[in-house]
């Protein structure tokens, strides 16, 4: 098939990575032209600043350089301004004759910068702060000329005269407003970030309206002239008063434009076959002007493309960093509050530090904040995810509870820490070598940089790091990733919860008719993606979906723990922590047998016996003859108990024996993750129940049930759930908390995360205030475990020989 | 991972089993003078042969989940290509391929190229 023609009109970033999209999904759709009117290929045009402070250099900005096209079989003209559309014939014309033509164009024509329509404004020495060239013409002119001038104190105003300042120029920043980045800041913000800034040196005049541009004897520019008379001197202006959207093009070609390209959701012009993306585009009647959006856009823009047809862009929430070394500043969303917003100050003008968090309807819907801006990201993920904050309410100001709390040195704040520090601690990963890597690497997102670097790429404790610095880095470029909205993997847009209603909706029992109707971009999925589909197939219908052993990690396909050598660890059960002599007999004849090079007891209270070959496996679990413990699964794993009433003497309920009953009860139950169970006989709380998914605790008068609680990466205390009379009660409530968080969590989140994210009140409501819909969960569990074998026993017995054996030549 | 047409003289295939022993999207090992050998089955039926060996931390790759042509290591996720035992960008590093075929539903491995 002869492939379709896709010009591309504007050679920046959101144009850029729409084709970047486009190649991902549907590489051999289109033939691509590109047409860019700079001499230059594609740079991270937020990184000027930066250059201009000399901190990095042109080549380091380079996103996509020559041979990136030309890899991709993309043909790129540089230098060449397209100068009109021929809409008929379908094809564009470029200022030097050049033609091409297409069946799909996409405009990303970019913004002008504003030029104020004053005397002087087209001097010698007068420029404004968009591209390349006019950051090298600034750092030509810093290198001869005393006096700059920046008219406009927002974001790119302040960039502008901090580079030239730390060129050693003289420099002053005139602002038609009351106080610096109006649109960004509060007053209070502004004024610390003025003084700030006057402490490196700069100069500003408030509430100044510029008059006009004077020039001097060489007839370059000489002076500014106010409108309240005042002059000063200036070897060269830098107008920085804001951007509009270049739509001439699109204009003269009479597509609808109102400040801006209009676009659909699906970024399509009024032509349907012309797309348009970036700064040029006016959606919603919103023009953007930071990276973020842009790339939102250019992510539903090469879906459609591509003939997808899904997703829509629905406009976005930006947020503002300045990138100026040692300011530390962070806006978004809308700061300023309003007649029905609440605000959370915290103000300390001696220590320099300001945050303000604007809440709507118990959400957070704007944020600003100076000197500490640690949580900034936080606090942005909460906005767009518009997380309901009334539980977390009490310490939102003090910081984050998605940072994990080792591995990092207990740091809490990526600013803080200079760049030999280990951010990442599993895989020994730098703060330096992450900045580096966004930088050189052009990353954006937390899976570009975990994929470069390695760092949060474990255990994920460094994750809420890694963002900060992700955030300091790119400044308004950085997005995270929308909670709700986000896919399953690479192979699928659908999200978790889209794939299990559609499991249970639609009675799917395999994971290849999910695959197919779920519209699978991949033949069979990813290490990802099967693993939890095959969860959810299973958990959704127990007794009838087939397991898929092939989709499953290998501890769970071998039913033991894989080590880093390729032996494997067994873990029997003992029930509640409890076990017996002749129990301890087998395990001891086993080790003496197999040659078992190591004897561990557990942190669960259970003995692990380490660099079992694979190959024995089968004939252990034979000679142990004891029940699987599920140590490898994401299943139950233990159920710790203190001795309790039968022996303590403080021990008011028989822990142990519901520890036993509660593990009996729930033994070879599949979760979302490993889940991990407590019971202590009194509240001096010897088996630690407030660090469990479910800890129960004996008190005189019955048993009080915690919930979500984590010993991990992130100490999470466990959460008050429901007090409860009897032991039936007890396996009745847990179970039924459980069940929900089987039936409606994502793969691989733990009990902490999911209640994170639906809130403990949802909990309740289902499992306390339904008392039918709690019977009705507890029952589902219980057929759901029902005849469920051992997995030890069934293989002892000649199962699955395959998974164990060798083939021979 | 395709063989030659003609077998030459002095290269040895050996018989490690049917296609059949090696489950869909999973692999068998194969105990060799070279080290374990990990022969995979994918979705579609080829058959592919590789040290296993991640060439990251050495993990054994007959243990990973695979998929198209790929298979993810089991210790680290990192993903190997099954036909040229190169991982999968950002990483870097190969993992040493056999040649395999298929004659009659028999798998044989060569183990000298």
């Amino acid at each position: 098939m002869k492939k379709m023609k896709l010009v591309m009109v504007g050679n920046g970033m959101a144009g850029v990575r729409t084709l970047e999209e486009i190649l991902k999904i549907s590489p051999d759709l289109y033939e691509i032209t590109v047409f860019g009117a700079e001499p230059h290929a594609n740079y991270n045009r937020i990184l000027l600043s930066p250059v201009l402070a000399g901190e990095m250099t042109l080549k380091e900005i380079m996103l996509n350089d020559v041979d990136w096209y030309e890899k991709n079989g993309i043909t790129l003209h540089l230098n060449k301004q397209i100068t009109k559309i021929d809409r008929v014939a379908r094809k564009v014309i470029a200022a030097d004759g050049t033609e091409e033509s297409y069946d799909r164009l996409l405009l990303a024509t970019g913004s002008n910068p504003f030029v104020l329509p004053i005397p002087g404004k087209d001097l010698p020495g007068v420029i404004t702060y968009r591209d390349i060239h006019d950051t090298n013409a600034m750092i030509e002119a810093a290198g001869k000329y005393k006096h700059a001038v920046v008219i406009g104190g927002g974001l790119l105003g302040l960039e502008a005269a901090n580079g030239l300042k730390l060129r050693g120029m003289d420099v002053t920043v005139v602002h038609l407003a009351e106080w610096l980045m109006e649109r960004q800041l509060d007053k209070t913000a502004a004024d610390m970030l003025k003084k700030s800034l006057e402490n490196k040196g700069l100069r500003f005049l408030l509430r100044k309206q510029t008059t006009a541009i004077l020039a001097n004897a060489e007839g370059r520019v000489g002076r500014l002239s106010f409108s309240d008379g005042e002059e000063i001197p200036a070897d060269l202006v830098v107008m920085a008063v804001g951007i509009k959207p270049n739509d001439d093009l699109a204009k003269s070609a009479g597509i609808h434009c109102t400040r801006g390209i209009v676009v659909s959701d699906t970024m399509q012009t009024y032509d349907p076959r012309i797309y348009a993306v970036g700064e040029c585009v006016s959606h919603r009647g919103i023009a953007y002007g930071l990276v973020a959006p842009l790339f939102e856009m250019g992510k539903v823009c090469a879906n459609h493309l591509a003939h997808l047809g899904i997703g829509r862009y629905e406009g976005s929430v930006t947020s503002t960093k300045l990138k100026v070394t040692g300011v530390d500043l962070f806006s978004a969303g809308n700061f300023q509050g309003a007649a029905d917003t609440e605000e959370i100050v915290l103000h300390d003008a001696i220590g320099g530090v300001y945050k303000k968090i604007v809440l709507k309807d118990d959400r957070i819907v704007g944020s600003v904040m100076v000197g500490d801006t640690g949580d900034g990201a936080w606090y942005f993920q909460m906005l767009r995810d518009k997380k309901n904050v009334s539980e977390i309410r009490d310490h939102l100001m003090f910081g984050q509870a998605h940072l994990g709390n080792t591995g990092h040195q207990g740091q809490s704040n990526a600013a803080q820490m200079a760049d030999s520090m280990e951010v990442c601690g599993c895989n020994g990963v730098c703060k330096g070598v992450i900045v580096k890597a966004i930088k050189e690497k052009g990353l954006f997102t937390l899976e570009d940089v975990r994929k470069h670097t390695k760092a949060s790429s474990s255990c994920g404790s460094c994750t809420g790091l890694v963002e900060q610095i992700l955030a300091s880095t790119v400044g308004g470029a950085y997005a995270p990733q929308l909670n709700k909205n986000k896919p399953m993997c690479a192979c699928t847009d659908h999200t978790h919860e889209e794939v299990r209603m559609a499991i249970r909706d639609r009675h799917l029992l395999t994971i290849p008719n999910v695959m197919r109707l779920m519209e699978w971009r991949t033949p069979d999925g990813c290490a990802s993606c099967r693993p939890a589909i095959n969860y959810y197939v299973l958990s959704t219908w127990p007794h009838e979906a087939k397991d898929d052993p092939q989709s499953r990690f290998i501890n769970e396909r071998a039913h033991a723990n894989i080590q880093k050598d390729g032996t494997y660890s067994v873990i029997p059960r003992m029930y509640g922590g409890s076990t017996s002599a002749a129990e301890l007999r087998r395990i001891a004849d086993v080790v003496d047998k197999y040659k078992i090079p190591m004897v561990k007891v557990t942190g669960g209270q259970r003995i692990d016996l380490l660099g079992v070959k694979k190959a024995d496996l089968p004939k252990v679990w034979a000679d142990l003859d004891m029940p699987s413990g599920h140590a490898y699964a994401k299943a139950l794993r233990t159920v710790k108990t203190c001795v309790g009433s039968e022996w303590c003497r403080f021990g008011v309920q028989d822990s142990t024996q519901m520890g036993i009953d509660l593990e009996r009860a729930f033994a070879k139950m599949y979760a979302p993750h490993k889940v991990k169970f407590a019971v202590s006989g009194c509240p001096r709380n010897c088996a630690e129940s407030g660090i469990k998914d479910v800890g129960v605790i004996g008190v005189d008068s019955g048993w009080e049930i915690y919930v979500a609680g984590n010993g991990g990466i992130k100490t999470e205390v466990a959460q008050f759930l429901c007090k409860v009379k009897t032991a039936e009660e007890v396996l009745e409530y847990s179970g039924a908390f459980l069940q929900v968080y089987r039936e409606e969590a994502r793969y691989l989140d733990r009990t902490v995360h999911w209640v994170a994210r639906v809130g403990l009140d949802y909990v309740k409501q289902r499992v306390i205030e339904d008392a039918e819909g709690r019977k009705a969960l507890y029952g589902r569990l219980l057929y759901a475990l029902q005849g469920e074998k051992d997995p030890w026993r069934e293989r002892a017995q000649g199962a699955a020989k395959h998974e164990f054996e060798a083939l021979t030549v | 991972m395709n063989a030659p047409e003609k077998v030459r003289a002095m290269d040895t295939w050996m018989k490690v089993g049917a296609v059949e022993d090696i489950p869909p999207l999973g692999a068998r090992v194969v105990q060799s003078t070279h080290g374990d050998i990990a022969v995979f089955r994918n979705a579609e039926n080829e058959v592919f042969a590789l040290l296993d060996k991640c060439p990251h931390k050495g993990g054994p790759l007959s243990q990973g989940i695979v998929f198209g042509r790929h298979v993810a290591c089991p210790l680290h996720n990192w993903s190997i290509g099954l036909a040229d035992g190169e991982a999968v960008a950002p990483d870097v590093g190969c993992a040493q391929r056999f040649a395999v075929k298929v004659e009659n539903g028999e798998v044989l491995l060569n183990i000298s190229k």
